[in-house]
């Protein structure tokens, strides 16, 4: 019996390798506070009803990168499924006196900043095994920055799709269009992670880009 | 002789760094600006070295000692050719780039083509 039921079990393991090319890894890039987490509980909650990770206003909550596998996206009549790793924020300076101003003690605030150097590592790291990436950017902010022109550089050297999101567009003091005319020749989407604007018009871009 | 006081800043050209090997070269960036130089890159980085060279400077940052660089460059631009399509590899027009301490060096504004920084020696 034991045989035949593993025997059973490969078999369609074997056909599940055959046919089903493995899910897509989108990994969620952007530098800190753009609101990458934000956006990747309101996707696993929306097709999965679990949660990925906390959100917080001081930068550098993410300092490990999370994986979410199988995440089954439906948009227009098509079903996409990814799995999704949301990653610490990127940065090339980490100053714990940031963290000491937010009112962090010091022992605190220095233990965050090396554990967001560990992060940003990893987060590098993660760059090299991925199938596509949603690079997010706080929409309040400049988006001229050497984080997003390495992300978006590494994904052009690659070929890999890449989607831009410009997010936190609740704000009246969000500008999306200085995302779109700073990288012109990839796609984006403007949408309010926090709040849900738009999320549809995303979805529909994740398909598309990622299908 | 009294040395003057002010901030290095070297000029590196094309040839300079193309001589090295990525690993040198990302090695020789470093210690140069966390002595407190700043560089200004003649035909700065691939996107892979940037990326290099951020994992790398995590690894230096200690506190009260070394907060990071501050780095900028423009938007690197892709020649997608028939050639890079077909080795699936895209050959990158690295730009400009201006590299330095955190401390000492602030991006002012920076668009599609102009950087504005300020250097300072506090
Ligand atoms: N107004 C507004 N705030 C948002 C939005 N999305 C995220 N935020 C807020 O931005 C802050 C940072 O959000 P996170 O999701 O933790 O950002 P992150 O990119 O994951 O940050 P790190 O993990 O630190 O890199 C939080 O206070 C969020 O509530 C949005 O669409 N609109
Ligand atoms: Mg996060």
């Amino acid at each position: 019996m034991g045989v035949i039921r593993s025997f059973r079990k490969n078999f369609s393991n074997f056909f599940k390798k055959l046919f089903n090319k493995k899910n897509a890894r989108i990994g969620i890039y952007g530098p800190p506070n753009a609101g990458k987490t934000t956006l990747a509980n309101r996707i696993v909650r929306d097709w999965t009803g679990d949660a990925m990770g906390s959100v917080s206003h001081i930068a550098h909550e993410t300092r490990r990168a999370r994986r979410r596998e199988g995440v089954t996206i439906q948009s227009n009549g098509g079903s996409i499924s990814l799995d999704i790793i949301d990653t610490p924020g990127l940065a090339t300076k980490i100053d714990f006196h940031e963290f000491m101003e937010q009112g962090m003690n010091e022992a605190e605030s220095k233990r965050r900043a090396k554990e967001a150097t560990e992060g940003v590592i990893e987060a590098v790291k993660w760059l090299e095994n991925l199938d596509g990436v949603i690079l997010v950017m706080d929409a309040t902010e400049d988006p001229y920055t050497q984080v997003n022109v390495t992300v978006i550089g590494n994904m052009e050297a690659r070929s890999l799709p890449l989607l831009i999101v410009a997010n936190k567009v609740d704000l009246p003091e969000s500008s999306p269009t200085t995302i779109r005319e700073a990288f012109p020749q990839h796609p984006m989407v403007a949408i309010s992670a926090l709040e849900g604007k738009n999320i549809d018009t995303f979805y529909d871009e994740i398909a598309k880009r990622f299908g | 002789m009294i040395a003057m006081q002010g901030i290095q800043m070297d000029l590196v050209s094309e040839d300079r760094l193309a001589k090295m090997p990525p690993v040198e070269k990302i090695r020789f960036i470093l210690d140069e600006v966390k002595s407190g130089k700043i560089l200004v890159l003649e035909k700065g980085l691939t996107p892979e070295e940037e990326a290099t060279l951020i994992e790398m400077t995590m690894t230096q940052i200690q506190p009260d000692d070394f907060a990071g660089i501050e780095m900028e460059s423009y938007p690197s631009q892709t020649d997608s050719s028939l050639i890079g399509k077909l080795f699936k590899k895209n050959v990158v027009r690295t730009r400009l780039t201006v590299i330095g301490p955190a401390n000492k060096l602030k991006t002012l504004k920076k668009d599609r083509d102009m950087i504005s920084a300020i250097v300072s020696n506090k």
